[in-house]
């Protein structure tokens, strides 16, 4: 059952300026796989999200560090695996950010930076989260939606 | 990977023509250009035309800014904004809140 498939790893310093390389080197590789344009840009941002979080926690720990994303290059999929180096965080905190805004809320209770896991949700077909050693996002997106089962909350947490 | 932001004032308008990427690096910069507008200025009207990525960074400051406006008793307009980024507006609920001109929509 050992499914082939090619490994990809980008270590960036843990700097919002290095955020938008790894833009770059995402969409090379999701659209050599041959993802449309919408899951390009999908892909994207749910990355972007996922380092964010990470710069923003490795500046908050030591404002130093570097990041680790992994790409797994598969026939079917493409799994994206976005590592900080740092402590981890709160697990029970990060899922707490995560849902839509709801509109009955007061609009000074609107979160201004509560919206990324919550993208990374919406975005991908399967978010998993690791927090034993740092915290590890492990993303997949399949490169035909049709026939794979997605639905309700996909965020799991491995220990 | 930047972000170019002009504004222009005009009779308590300030147009704010923005170009390239918000992310988390550029973020910041917006956020400074914006947050003053919406005191010294009635309207803030942000033409995201030829802004072609976005993330929660930027709808974060843009929920700044519009906290902002309540503030200061102003309004927030954003125009001509891409699909993909609409998009994200969409899926975060923030289209039933934010001002967006859709029928000006740009992009693809």
């Amino acid at each position: 059952m050992m499914e082939p498939f090619d490994f990809v790893e980008v270590k960036v310093p843990a700097k919002a300026e290095y955020i938008g390389v790894v833009r770059l080197s995402t969409s090379g590789i999701a659209n050599r796989m041959g993802f449309s344009y919408e899951d390009i840009e999908d892909l994207k941002v749910a990355i972007s999200e996922a380092i964010t979080n990470a710069v923003k926690h490795a500046y908050k720990e030591t404002g130093e560090g570097e990041i680790t994303i992994g790409f797994g290059v598969y026939q079917d999929r493409l799994e994206v695996m976005v590592a900080d180096h740092g402590g981890s965080f709160n697990l029970g905190e990060v899922k707490e950010d995560i849902g839509p805004y709801k509109q009955d809320g007061d609009i000074e209770e609107l979160r201004e930076g509560g919206f990324g896991l919550f993208l990374i949700d919406a975005l991908m077909d399967k978010v998993e989260i690791n927090s034993k050693y740092g915290v590890i996002v492990l993303m997949t997106k399949y490169l035909h939606e049709t026939g794979v089962g997605q639905n309700g909350d996909q965020i799991t947490t491995p220990q | 990977m930047n972000l170019s932001i002009d504004v222009t004032k005009n009779d308590g308008v300030a147009n704010v023509m923005l170009g390239g990427e918000v992310d988390a690096f550029t973020a910041p910069q917006l956020k400074e250009t914006l947050l003053p507008l919406t005191k010294e200025q009635d309207v803030v009207e942000v033409n995201l035309q030829d802004v072609n990525y976005m993330d929660s960074t930027g709808l974060g400051v843009f929920i700044s800014a519009l906290k902002a406006t309540k503030e200061h008793d102003s309004t927030l307009r954003l125009i001509h904004m891409q699909d993909r980024v609409y998009r994200l507006f969409k899926i975060t609920g923030l289209t039933e809140i934010m001002n967006i001109d859709s029928t000006v929509q740009g992009g693809m």
